[in-house]
């Protein structure tokens, strides 16, 4: 690893001032993936700043109808959440299956988000459950956020403070995951939300996390498995590697999307 | 160089360390405790587990600044002199290891289990060594050892 500045702030307004001075300054919170990348020399950044004693990054509330998550807040407590098994079940037990123990013990959703790993469970999740990623400097909706292969509309100084989930009607995360590291090969979100439904699939596009609209149009009129069953998912651009082909993908997709609408509550 | 301060088990230790410097290599390079293993060098396989401020983490993949303050617990923090903590005993009692290698890790994260879940299922115990490798056992006996261990350390 190569050596860096090391800083604490204890509040938003330090952190981001480092950010603007510092030379190449990346911002770390569980750590379960910058600093695996730093171990390989993957990255060489010119400051850490760790988010750990910023306390208001912490924690979940319910307003009006949404869950409102810190950004600082580890999987293991989104998945034992009373709150979050109770008013959206579906992300408690996404949570719950991300990595291991361990992994959870660290791993932060506001972290999971920046990255944006093409094969990451909450991508799926907040664009499964239309959430709104909100920052230092503006809210982002999921929509609009994930951009491309470990790459979100984030801009370099911007720090996500929390995620927003409305309430949905009745939702499911289905994974098949890698049997190693336990990321997904196929990650199916389906949601049914006040006025439309949303299928948002990880694992398999080689541009990252995407919507699935045939699916959608059709549970929209048919909120049953026998509404997709014979939908086939175009394997052009899905990914093709030594886990699973992009054919095999395609196949999962449909069904996880099932067994997803099937679960749904 | 930055000076990080900490309690590992139980006793406060101070030492001047470069910010790159991981908990692990603190732990055994600086402080000489060598229990902690190192079996990866892609945070998969728990071999340098230990608890920081009362859950387990891969020490590997945390630095030693991040522990600033912390409360670290590692595997030679369980025995009490000569007597082994109820974990130990069972993983001993229950052949729960061969080379030995993944054991600290092993009994450090099933010690957080007992604290998570005082009677898991033999499916509970499985899960949540999901980030445990173990080369010689084949799980079974860990398996065992922990169901067994976790009874012990409730009374
Ligand atoms: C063995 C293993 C198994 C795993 N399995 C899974 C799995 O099954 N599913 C899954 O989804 N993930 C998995 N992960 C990844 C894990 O969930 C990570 O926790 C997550 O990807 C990154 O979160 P973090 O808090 O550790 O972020 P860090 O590693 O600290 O940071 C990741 C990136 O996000 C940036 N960042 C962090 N916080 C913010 C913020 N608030 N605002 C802006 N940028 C920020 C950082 O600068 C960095 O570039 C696994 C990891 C490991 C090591
Ligand atoms: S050495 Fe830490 S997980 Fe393998
Ligand atoms: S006992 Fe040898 S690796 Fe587990």
């Amino acid at each position: 690893m190569y050596n860096f500045q090391y800083h604490r702030p204890k509040n938003l307004e330090e952190a981001s001032q480092i950010l603007d001075v510092g030379d190449d300054p990346k911002l770390v919170a569980g750590g379960m993936t910058i600093i695996p990348t730093l171990k390989q020399r993957l990255a060489q950044p010119s400051d850490l700043i760790d988010l750990a004693d910023i306390n208001n990054l912490v924690g979940i509330n319910l307003q009006y109808q949404s869950l409102e998550i810190g950004s600082m807040t580890r999987h293991c407590d989104v998945a034992k959440s009373e709150i979050v098994r109770e008013i959206i079940p579906a992300l408690s037990s996404l949570a719950s299956h991300i990595g291991d123990s361990q992994v959870r013990h660290r791993g932060t959703i506001g972290g999971s988000l920046a990255n944006n790993d093409p094969a990451a469970d909450y991508p799926a999740g907040a664009l499964g459950l239309g959430a709104t990623i909100i920052t230092d400097k503006r809210e982002i909706l999921a929509d609009d956020f994930f951009v491309g292969l470990f790459e979100t509309a984030l801009e370099d100084n911007e720090i996500i403070t929390a995620v927003r989930f409305p309430k949905p009607k009745r939702a499911a995360y289905t994974k098949f995951p890698n049997p190693a590291s336990r990321y997904a090969i196929i990650g199916v979100m389906v949601a049914e939300t006040n006025n439309q439904v949303r299928v948002a699939v990880t694992g398999a596009g080689d541009d990252g996390v995407f919507r699935e609209e045939k699916m959608e149009a059709a549970l929209s009129t048919n909120f049953t498995s026998d509404a997709i069953a014979d939908i086939s998912i175009d394997d052009e651009t899905l990914l093709s590697d030594i886990h699973a082909s992009s054919e095999y993908r395609a196949h999962l997709i449909n069904v996880m999307a099932q067994r997803a609408v099937d679960k749904a509550t | 160089m930055p000076s990080v301060t900490m309690k590992v088990n139980g006793k406060n230790v101070n030492a001047e360390v470069e910010n790159r410097t991981l908990l692990v290599q603190y732990l055994r390079d600086h402080l000489n405790m060598t229990g902690t293993h190192v079996g990866c060098d892609t945070s998969q396989c728990g071999c340098c587990v230990v608890h920081v401020n009362g859950s387990s983490v891969k020490s590997c993949t945390m630095l030693a600044v991040q522990a600033e303050g912390a409360d670290v617990v590692t595997i030679e923090g369980l025995a009490d002199g000569e007597v082994l903590h109820p974990m130990q005993a069972a993983f001993r009692e229950h052949h729960g290891l061969q080379c030995g290698f993944c054991t600290p890790g092993m009994v450090m994260s099933a010690v957080d289990l007992a604290k998570e879940n005082p009677d898991p299922s033999e499916t509970e115990i499985r899960e949540w060594l999901e980030g445990n490798i173990c080369r010689c056992t084949g799980y079974h006996n860990i398996v065992k050892a922990i169901a067994a261990g976790t009874k012990n350390m409730q009374g």
